[in-house]
Order: structure tokens, then sequence, then C-alpha cells
């Protein structure tokens, strides 16, 4: 299983790669991640790459090989695509966060997605993280939604664990909402 | 229990697994975590050190090492450029108890200056050196190269990619480490470099890294494989480092033709005999690497030497990118190409809705903006350099903020020799406060000795923000998160006769901005020291408010690019999920529509 995590940087991807390697390896899995740290942090393009399993060797997902695509935002969805191998599937939130150049459109994002992923989960992520009490938990709503929607490999009580395992107290809370959609 | 672990994690629990004594440093991506991670999981009596800079990090463990102590120094490959001074002579001098250099390198680069070969440097300082494919191998491989390098009393470097450094990976690290061993300095003529001694020195060295020519030869770290019964293939890759792990996923993905491969993990000294016998028969390589053709001139000279009959393909040749980081997408093309094999169809360009540009930029909240802003207004309608240096300001180039970006500590002493060039310049020089105290000191020093004219600008954000926040000589804590000698900024440049020194709150708008012109309207060296804390480490306050009466002019998106404030249909949009309710765009709004909640 390979799953390819985008978005812009501070969304928190790593934190979201961390979480589901905390699963692979809780399952028995081997598992390898490779992150973007450093500069693209400061609102640039970055993606987590997740392998699962015995048989890959290269850090980063080819094209077209990723069973699921995980984004944090529109734009970085459609430019992540191309990861995406045939038939996967894409959980995408549909809140964008424009770039300081200037603003997109999300609408036609969301239609070239549409149009593109057959197996396809809307979901404002951002507006479950706030009713959950803090727009951080992003990325523990967009696994939740992942692991809800069956496209994961894990379950909701996996990565509720992995959260536990992971994460300091003060922040559980939130996370284990936003995973669970309770809000 | 298999713990999951970054590279730099592994590498740093390796350290300490192998019995490192002393770990000295300064943070560079990508091995920053290196350091942090020993300071996190050493034993009481290790002792672990964020230095000044890397010249200073190499220089204290050099002398830990003399006494006999296990060592490891860290940094990222332009940090080498700064301890090359003490590195350089310490390869002859060498060492007592074990010492590796980590330095991690950056193809891409993703986040750095240049995209020099660490690997290319061991060959210059004649040091043997380590190149891990993964972090699972990272952690083996450090011990081992502990023990290289007490076996033969030099320092060693060990040298990851990004890729190494900042993926994870399932390691099982054993409970067991070697005890640190106590330390001895013994008085000896040795430890003193004189042109005798270094003559003397230098011919060992050239003798021994022959001899690792030949020991590194059955290392297992070097080793050959092969696919689909190639063993007797005509054609072979020979890989390094993430190349391998590329390699390898294109090998996977093109069916596994038969072919054989050297992977090699000590690219200097070349094992020498094992890639003789591996290229038996062999007629054409492929050499698959990133940065330098590294091995590629290695077989090139092994088969100018031994008078093989073979072919060395790799960058040299085009087959694959001289520049820039590697992709398995590359790999495959160039393997496919060089086996004759069918690469896999290209997937279809699909034309997709135009994608917003994302540069890297100042975090909304940030201080330098601030900084920035002031420094900007002051200097409006003259004609003035702005000097940028390394770290979060050189993000200040969006704003216009960073005419010159060159290395470490350099915007100080740049703008001199701009003003040498365009004496009716002001010049300004940014520095953040830890590369102030990296390498800023002497050019100020320079600037005031050869009667300058200057306005150093420290943006002191009280850490070292880009690489992760890390503590400094000014933050007051040691690298062990204790107590430390809190060095102040303005008392040093007092010292080195610079005047005026201002300190000023950016966000005190109109103060910050009179700061800037007093300063620059002094005769000699002036400085302004911009004092707030990093936006990442304070609790955001309540984000601002727009209010009716926006005219959705635009002037606070165009003069701060801050990530928050967005074009809206009738008026600007406040992100509230990135403002920090830091209250500089309300400063600048012509109208007063923007405005903090609690004012």
């Amino acid at each position: 299983m390979d799953i390819l995590l985008c978005g812009v940087g501070g969304q928190g991807t790593v934190l979201a790669s961390k979480l589901l390697a905390q699963c692979a390896a809780a399952k028995g899995l081997p598992v390898h991640t490779a992150e973007t740290i450093g500069m693209a942090q400061r609102g640039g393009c970055v993606a987590s790459h997740v392998r699962i399993g015995a048989d890959t060797a290269a850090p980063l997902l080819p094209f077209g090989t990723a069973d699921l695509l995980i984004a944090f935002e529109p734009a970085e969805a459609v430019r992540a695509l191309p990861y995406l191998k045939q038939g996967g599937a894409a959980v995408v939130n549909t809140r964008p966060l424009q770039a300081v150049t200037g603003n997109y459109e999300p609408a036609e994002m969301l239609d070239y997605l549409t149009a593109h992923v057959a197996n396809l989960t809307l979901c404002d992520a951002t507006g479950a993280a706030e009713r959950c009490g803090n727009s951080k938990a992003l990325n523990s709503a967009l696994l939740g939604e992942a692991a809800r929607a069956g496209v994961l490999g894990f379950d909701v009580g996996e990565l509720c664990a992995a959260v536990e395992a992971l994460l300091p107290e003060r922040h559980r809370a939130v996370n284990l909402a936003a995973i669970r959609g309770n809000f | 229990m298999k713990e999951l672990l970054m590279g730099n994690e592994a590498i740093a629990l390796g350290a300490l697994c192998a019995g490192v004594g002393v770990v000295t440093g300064y943070p560079g991506t990508p091995s920053t975590e290196a350091l942090e991670t020993c300071a996190k999981r050493r034993t009481e009596d290790v002792h672990v050190e964020w230095s000044v800079n890397e010249k200073s990090a190499l220089e204290v463990a050099a002398g830990a090492a003399y006494t006999g102590k296990r060592t490891l120094v860290t940094m990222k490959q332009v940090g080498l450029n700064v301890a090359s001074d003490p590195l350089m002579s310490l390869a002859y001098i060498g060492v007592k108890g074990g010492m590796v250099v980590l330095v991690a390198d950056d193809p891409g680069p993703i986040s750095s200056q240049t995209e020099q070969d660490t690997r290319t440097f061991a060959m210059y300082s004649k040091l043997p050196v380590f190149d891990p494919s993964t972090p699972e191998e990272a952690f083996e491989m450090i011990g081992e190269a502990y023990e290289f390098s007490e076996k033969y009393g030099t320092p060693v470097l060990f040298r990851p990619t990004t890729r190494v450094c900042h993926a994870t990976a399932l390691i099982d690290v054993p409970e067991a480490r070697r005890p640190v061993q106590p330390g001895t300095f013994e008085k000896s003529p040795r430890w003193g470099i004189f042109p005798r001694l270094a003559l003397e020195n230098h011919r060992k060295i050239e003798a021994r890294n022959r001899e690792l020519e030949t020991v590194f030869s059955t290392y297992a770290g070097n080793r050959v494989t092969a696919l689909s019964g190639g063993e007797n293939a005509k054609q072979a890759l020979v890989t390094s480092g993430v190349g391998d792990r590329y390699a390898a996923e294109a090998l996977k993905m093109l069916g596994s033709p038969a072919v054989k491969i050297l992977r090699v993990a000590t690219p200097f000294p070349f094992p020498n005999r094992l890639a003789e016998s591996f290229l038996a028969g062999v007629e054409e390589v492929l050499c698959v690497e990133e940065l330098d053709p590294v091995l590629e001139r290695a077989l090139l000279q092994l088969a100018g030497e031994k008078h093989l009959s073979v072919t060395v393909r790799g960058k040299r040749t085009g087959d694959l990118p001289a520049a820039g980081e590697y992709t398995t997408e590359c790999v495959r093309a160039a393997v496919a190409k060089f086996l004759g094999v069918p690469d896999l169809p290209a997937p279809e360009a699909e034309k997709t809705p135009a994608l917003p540009v994302r540069p890297p930029v100042l975090c909304a909240g940030c201080p330098h903006r601030a900084s920035f802003y002031a420094v900007r207004e002051a200097a409006k309608g003259k004609k003035a350099l702005f000097a940028g240096d390394i770290g979060c300001y050189t993000l200040g180039n969006a704003m216009g903020m960073s005419d010159t970006c060159l290395c470490m500590g350099a915007g100080i002493t740049v703008a001199q020799g701009v003003r040498r060039g365009e004496p009716d310049m002001h010049t300004f020089s940014f520095v953040g406060d830890s590369t102030f105290f990296h390498t800023g000191i002497p050019g100020v020093i320079n600037a005031v000795y050869n009667g300058a004219k200057e306005t150093v600008v420290v943006l002191d954000n009280d850490t070292t923000a880009m690489t992760g926040h890390q503590p400094h000589p000014g933050t007051g804590v040691s690298a062990i998160g204790g107590a430390a000698e809190k060095i102040s900024i303005p008392k040093i440049l007092e010292a080195v006769g610079v005047s005026p020194v201002i300190t000023v709150d950016p966000f005190d708008v109109q103060a910050a901005i009179q700061a800037a012109r007093d300063a620059m309207e002094a005769p000699g060296v002036s400085a302004v020291i911009y004092k707030s804390p990093c936006a990442a480490r304070i609790r955001p306050q309540k984000p601002v408010a727009v209010w009716e009466n926006c005219v959705n002019c635009g002037k606070c998106i165009r003069e701060l690019g801050c990530p928050a404030l967005r074009r809206g249909e009738n008026a600007v949009a406040v992100d509230t999920t990135l403002c920090t309710g830091c209250g500089l765009c309300t400063d600048i709004c012509p109208v007063g529509a923007l405005q903090k909640e609690d004012a």
C-alpha cells in the first residue's frame, strides 16, 4: 500500500504520515516514509510518501503508483494527481489554501478531480477540525475521513490508537474527535 | 522493539550505541535532527552541544578525540565549507578516539545554496567516506564507521542525503550501548602540525588510502547482487546512496531484467579490487549516483589503470542528469535505454487548471516582515542596498529586501564591497541572531576597522528558526535544555565600535522606522536590532478583523505579502487559521479597515 499525502507547508502532513507509519508498525507491517522538511515548510508545496509493505525500494513514490492520495488542499490534489495509480482512491479537503501569488478558483480543481478520479471522497476537513476545536487537527480529520471511506487500510480504532501512542495528552482529545468525526 | 526512526535519528542512536562521548554541530537542513536526537537520548556522560559554527564544532570534537573519546560532528554540506580549515589539517593529524563527521548532502537542492558532493570533498581531504542508502543502513553503518575511524586513527566522513536523513523506517535499536570511554590527553608531538610532520603524515595517508581500497573491497557495505541470472551479464549497474534505491525500484518496474549491480558504500577510497573483479566480462556499466560523477570517475580511472575494455556511462555521457535530485522516473528511463528494454509508457500529460505558484514565504505574524517593512519605509526614495543572509529572512526576497544572498554571514561583508563599488549607496545588511554568532561578528569588525559605512540590521527572534528552533549563544539555553550564559548582541556590537546600536520592537512600527532612519544617518557602522520572538513560538493573539470600510485597495497584500491576507470579492479577507493577530497590517491600511480585535 502506497499513500501520498500532499498539501502546503504548515498544514500538518508530517504528523499525518507519522500516524500512518505508527498504524502500520502496530500491525507489524514494514513501513517507510519520506517527508518534506526545510524551506518548503514555509508555505511551499509539501508531500509525504508513505510506503507500507516489504517490496518497496525507493523512498519516493514513482508516478502512477499511489493506491491512495490524501490531499490537504484542492489545488495540491490536482498537482499530485500524477502519483495516483489507475483506479486509486483520493480523499481531498475541499477548503482551499490560497497562495500569496494570487487566488485560484477551487471549483475548477474540484471539477477536475471529479472528472479524473472515480473513487473520490471530498470533505471540508478544515471545517470538521474547526468544529472539533482546532483547525490544526486537519490531518486527523482527513485520516479519519479516509478510514471511514474504507480506503485507508486502517480503521478508526487503529488511527485512534496511533494518536494515543504519538501525541501528548493535551492534543489527544481534539485529534481523536477529528478522527472519529465527532463534531 | 522496533522503533519508527528518521534517518537522522537512526544515525544519532547508532552513534550512541557505538559509545559516542562528545557530540557537536551546527543546525542545517537536512542534518539537524541528528544532534537533537543525541541531546534527547543521551546518557549523562555524553556531552552534546550546539557549537557556534561548524568550525568550532569540529575543533571541539577534535580535542575530545585527541583524548580518546568517540565523537560525532554534525552539519549540512555547506557547513563543511566552514569546517574545512580544521578538517583538512585534522586529516593529517588524525585522532585517537573514533571520529565521525556527519555531513548531510542536499540533492535538489531542496534547502541549500549549492549541490556540492561530500564524496568529492572526501577525496580532496583524503578522508574515507561512508554513503548509506537507507535509514536502516545508516544505523548499521555508523557503528562500522567508528570501528574504521579508530582502527586507522583518522576522522571519517559519513554522508547521507536528504532522502536518507528525512526518510523514516522501523529500526530495532538495541538497549545495550558501548560504554563511553574516559578521555586522557597524552602530551606528544603528534598533536602539533609542523611542516615536517605534515609531509611525513601525508605519505602515510596516501599509503593508508591505497590499503583501504583493498580493505573496502571486502567491506559488507560494498556488495554485488544480480537479478534474473545476471551474474554473467555484459551490462552492469554501479550505484551509491539513494541512487541505489531508485535503481532497484526502476529495475522492479522494468520486470527485473538480467543485470548485475555493484552498490558502493565507500566511494572513497574506492573498493578497486572488488570493482575490478565485478567488471570481469562486463562490456558496459551505468553509474547511478546523485550529485558528482564520483563512481563514474573512479571506474574510468580503474579501467585506464587496468586496461579494461569497458564503457562507463552515467552523467558524463548524458545518460543521467548532471544536476538536481534523481527520481525513479529519470533512473528508469536511463536504465531501460541502457539495457535496451522498453520503458513504461509515460502517463499522458493531462491539461490541468492553472495551479497556484507557492514560493516559500515568511509565516503570518513573522517579526521579520515588520522589520523589513520598517527598513524599506526608512530607505524609501534613497538609493539603498539590502544585503540578505541565510535563514528564514532570506525569504525577504518577496518584499524586495534580499538583494544579495551568498553564504552564512556574508551579507555584512558583501554590503561593504558593494559600497566600495558604488559609494553613494546606503547599505543595510540583514543578519539573523544565530547567523550573527555563526560568522557575522568578524564581518562587523571588518567594517569598523576598515572604515565602512553600513547599517547592520540584526533580526533577533531569539532562536534558530529555519532549521526548527534550536538554541544559540544569545538564547540562554543549551542544546541539552539547561541554562547557559546569555550573550548580548548589542554589547558585542558596542564593544567593537558600532554606533549607534538601537534595539527596538519591529511591531512598534513608527519606532522601528525611526530607528532605521537614525541608524542610516550615522557616519560609520551602525546597527538596529529588531527584537521580537519567532511567531511559531508564541501563542497567537485574536485574528485581525476586517471592517466594512475596506476599499479593497490591496495595499496590505502588496506591501506585506502576508499569507493570512487574501484578496476577497469586495474586501480583503483574513485567513483566521493563519493570522496570529500581530497587527502589522493594521498600521499599513490607509483607511483603518484592519483592526486588532482587542483594540
